[in-house]
């Protein structure tokens, strides 16, 4: 039994990576599919602006609330717009939004593709003599990698602007200072692997919902598996490519 | 070609899935301008059977000859060469639902036709849209669209690549009477003015009798009788007769 799930989860394994294969070379046929990665561009990043923007404030916010007082009692309070940001810019605001990203977007894309794959819209396409990975795998991956690293930002920012507020409830401060203040141990060491980091995760968060949604086949029990897994896969593969990560840039920064 | 040539023949197929053995040692033909009907109840491997012949399904053995040239062995740019010559009618029309039923049409057209002005796509949709009586509802989603519209605006997303043979797979299924009547009148009325050949896979006799120049009768994935209606109507086998009865 244990060989049966063990051969299994390989053979998967093996089959991801076939599809990866398959969606890094329909990014260079031509002609590239414009409209479409357009389309997505806005689906998964306008889209996502609402959820990241709430969460991203109150988590800087709340950080902050938090880390003040026991700061305060070493005498450290100082450091906190510093301390909060580098925790934020490092790792919670990567993981974090990709975390959410992952649920909003993973599950769109997985739902939509397995919806068209139950519904033949994706045979439709093939038998047209149009090739799907192209214009609905390409497209998407693509939108996903390039708009993660944006709302990561976008969210870094908004954690800030609500680490801002949760100090000046009890210190007064310029904001304009407690930027700098933020900035000030800031490396560049710091900020390179975060954001190469969040492009892996927009890449793996669109190849495994692409993968989930493409590859259903059970009808309409098929599309609720295919989202569940899509959300669960992707955010699964946050964790382990964050992990990989830190390993990484420990012993190259 | 003259009109006897045959534009699919298919010789010994077979397939199968892991719950088993679909298709057994299929030979059958297709000849130009012809239109033939595959009969058989559900789970019979039909729609697996016209789902080989586009490629959508890999087969296990035999070959699937189309103009000549073995589908079972072409590389993807050939086979998507002789899938511009093929329609495929889907059983729900399988409309991109993310478009209007114009955009649909325009999208194959737009791929396959990148040098055609955008005048004459638009002439081509709307002679595709008119024929199938759809010419009003071409601003519409395909949510807004019942069963049987649905069919004719995939039908007409077939004819705008002007395919030299269409696929229909259960064109008449889960539509009432009047409505199956005028699919059937639509598939002859596509055979006579784009003159293609078709093979239409259903378990509908009365459309069945009005589309079919010549019937397969399919059971338990194999052939179990040819001949036109008139000739299959005279077996005796059960299976034969409850089509009839």
């Amino acid at each position: 039994m244990y060989r049966q799930k063990l051969y299994d989860f390989f053979s998967e394994l093996g089959k991801i990576a076939v599809f990866t294969g398959a969606a890094v070379r329909s990014f260079f046929r031509m002609p590239f599919e414009s409209k479409e990665f357009v389309r997505q561009l806005f689906q998964v990043g306008y889209r996502s602006l609402g959820l990241i923007s709430i969460t991203a404030f109150i988590i800087g916010l709340v950080l902050t609330m938090q880390t003040r007082p026991i700061m305060q009692e070493f005498g450290a309070e100082s450091w906190v717009p510093s301390m909060v940001f580098i925790s934020v810019l490092i790792e919670i605001g990567p993981v974090l939004t990709a975390l959410l990203f992952a649920g909003k977007v993973g599950s769109r894309i997985g739902a939509e593709l397995s919806s068209m794959r139950v519904t033949e819209q994706i045979d439709a396409m093939e038998v047209s003599g149009i090739y799907p990975m192209k214009y609905l795998v390409a497209t998407r991956v693509l939108a996903t990698t390039l708009m993660l690293p944006l709302l990561v930002f976008y969210a870094d920012f908004l954690a800030l602007l609500g680490s801002y507020l949760g100090y000046t409830m009890h210190n007064s401060i310029g904001l304009w200072l407690y930027i700098l203040e933020s900035f000030e141990e800031i490396r560049f060491a710091d900020l390179f692997p975060a954001t190469i980091k969040t492009f892996v995760f927009g890449f793996f968060i669109g190849i495994l919902s692409c993968y989930t949604g493409y590859n259903t086949n059970k009808g309409a029990e098929g599309v609720g598996t295919a989202t569940n897994t899509a959300v669960i896969m992707s955010s699964l593969s946050i964790f382990i490519i964050d992990l990989i990560t830190v390993q990484i840039t420990s012993v190259l920064f | 070609m003259n009109n006897n040539e045959k534009v699919i023949d298919i010789i010994g197929l077979n397939k199968s899935f892991t719950e088993g053995r679909v298709l057994t040692n299929i030979n059958l033909h297709l000849v130009k301008n012809e239109n033939l009907v595959i009969l058989g109840r559900s789970g019979t491997g039909k729609s697996v059977l016209i789902k080989c012949i586009v490629g959508l399904e890999k087969i296990d053995s035999g070959s699937i000859l189309i103009f000549g040239n073995d589908v079972a062995r072409m590389d993807e740019s050939e086979l998507n060469d002789v899938r511009k010559k093929i329609g495929f009618l889907f059983q729900g029309g399988a409309l991109y639902d993310s478009m209007t039923i114009e955009e649909n049409l325009y999208f194959p057209l737009d791929r396959n036709t990148p040098d055609m002005s955008k005048s004459e796509k638009q002439a081509i949709a709307e002679e595709a849209l008119e024929n199938v009586g759809l010419l009003d509802a071409r601003k519409k989603m395909p949510g807004e669209l019942s069963g049987g519209m649905k069919k004719r605006a995939g039908l007409a997303r077939t004819l705008v690549l002007k395919p030299e043979i269409i696929l229909y797979d259960e064109p008449t299924t889960g539509l009432d009477p009047f409505t199956s009547q005028g699919i059937s009148e639509l598939i002859m009325s596509v055979k006579e003015r784009y003159k293609t050949s078709a093979i239409v896979v259903t378990h509908d006799m009365k459309s069945a009798k009005n589309v079919a120049d010549r019937m397969i009768i399919m059971e338990k994935g194999e052939i179990l009788a040819t001949g036109t209606y008139n000739e299959l109507k005279k077996y005796e086998n059960e299976v034969i007769r409850g089509f009839f009865n």
